[in-house]
């Protein structure tokens, strides 16, 4: 386990998330996307407290932050969605298209 | 724990996170996805424990088991293929997507691999570590600490003000109807 290992794996996890939320339609999959980049972010952040950071105990508190957005992206993404759905009946990003003229 | 067997835990761990992260968008259920994607948190938070910070590893555990608890009741409602029966494929932009993310994650690994960060790594005592981060939550740290905690609480009265049906001026359905003019008959409204 080298701290090279450990970001090109949370540099895997941002990809993927970076596909996934670039290329789904549907709402709560292109969440999943963003939750995705933010758990490689998450893994990359506490991989450079452990390895260079000398043990600061700040660098987990910005892992603790980083918690913090993944709930708030998850409640709020929730909470925005239901919504959309009740005012325009759409589920995937095709069907918000109204504003185009 | 010996060196190797952290060696190789990681090895599992880190594929399985990549792997079941990967499997999320291609499942054909919307479920089944999200049952993935909970995989892939708790496979990183394993490897928060293997790195010693075993209150980061844990919590992400236990909120993603609740996050991906809801996200799949979400899901059922949402669901455009039930049960995966059928193969799905809903997606837009598809090359250009791919082509973004092999990108992100080319740039990433290249600058983690070539930039030379400090080699000064944290203590190897898990208790003492934990025992640190909480007195730093609640020391130097206390107002970001607290931040988090305020920001949660706004979230909590974001969304319901958000979801909730029926707002200050009508119901969610109707739209946005202005209010009366006239105020209300004060003996009526009794």
């Amino acid at each position: 386990m080298t701290l090279d290992a450990l970001l090109v794996v949370a540099a895997a996890l941002v990809g993927i998330g970076v596909y996934g939320a670039l290329s789904q339609q549907s709402f709560v999959m292109i969440m999943m996307g963003i939750e995705l980049i933010i758990n490689g972010a998450l893994l990359a952040a506490v991989a450079l407290w452990a390895y260079s950071s000398g043990g600061s105990p700040k660098g987990q508190m910005l892992g603790v932050v980083i918690l913090t957005v993944m709930a708030v992206e998850a409640a709020l993404g929730f909470a925005v969605m239901t919504n959309v759905y009740r005012v325009r009946k759409a589920d995937i990003t095709e069907k918000t298209k109204r504003l185009r003229g | 724990m010996t060196s190797w067997a952290v060696d190789s835990a990681f090895a599992v761990f880190a594929v399985a996170a990549v792997v079941t992260g990967f499997l999320v968008f291609r499942t054909d259920s919307m479920v089944r996805a999200s049952f993935w994607l909970l995989a892939s948190f708790v496979n990183v938070g394993l490897i928060l424990v293997l790195l010693n910070a075993r209150f980061l590893g844990f919590s992400v555990v236990l909120m993603m088991a609740g996050e991906m608890s809801v996200m799949a009741i979400f899901m059922v409602m949402l669901m455009m293929n039930p049960a995966g029966l059928n193969p799905m494929t809903m997606v837009h932009q598809h090359r250009a997507s791919v082509a973004a993310g092999v990108t992100a994650f080319l740039a990433l690994a290249g600058v983690g691999i070539v930039v030379d960060f400090p080699d000064d790594p944290a203590r190897q005592d898990p208790a003492q570590v934990t025992a640190e981060l909480g007195v730093e939550e609640l020391g130097d740290s206390m107002l970001v600490f607290q931040t988090a905690g305020a920001a949660l609480l706004a979230t909590m009265i974001g969304g319901i003000a958000v979801t909730s049906r029926r707002g200050r001026y009508g119901t969610a359905d109707e739209g946005s109807v202005p209010p009366p003019l006239d105020p209300p008959d004060a003996e009526s409204a009794l």
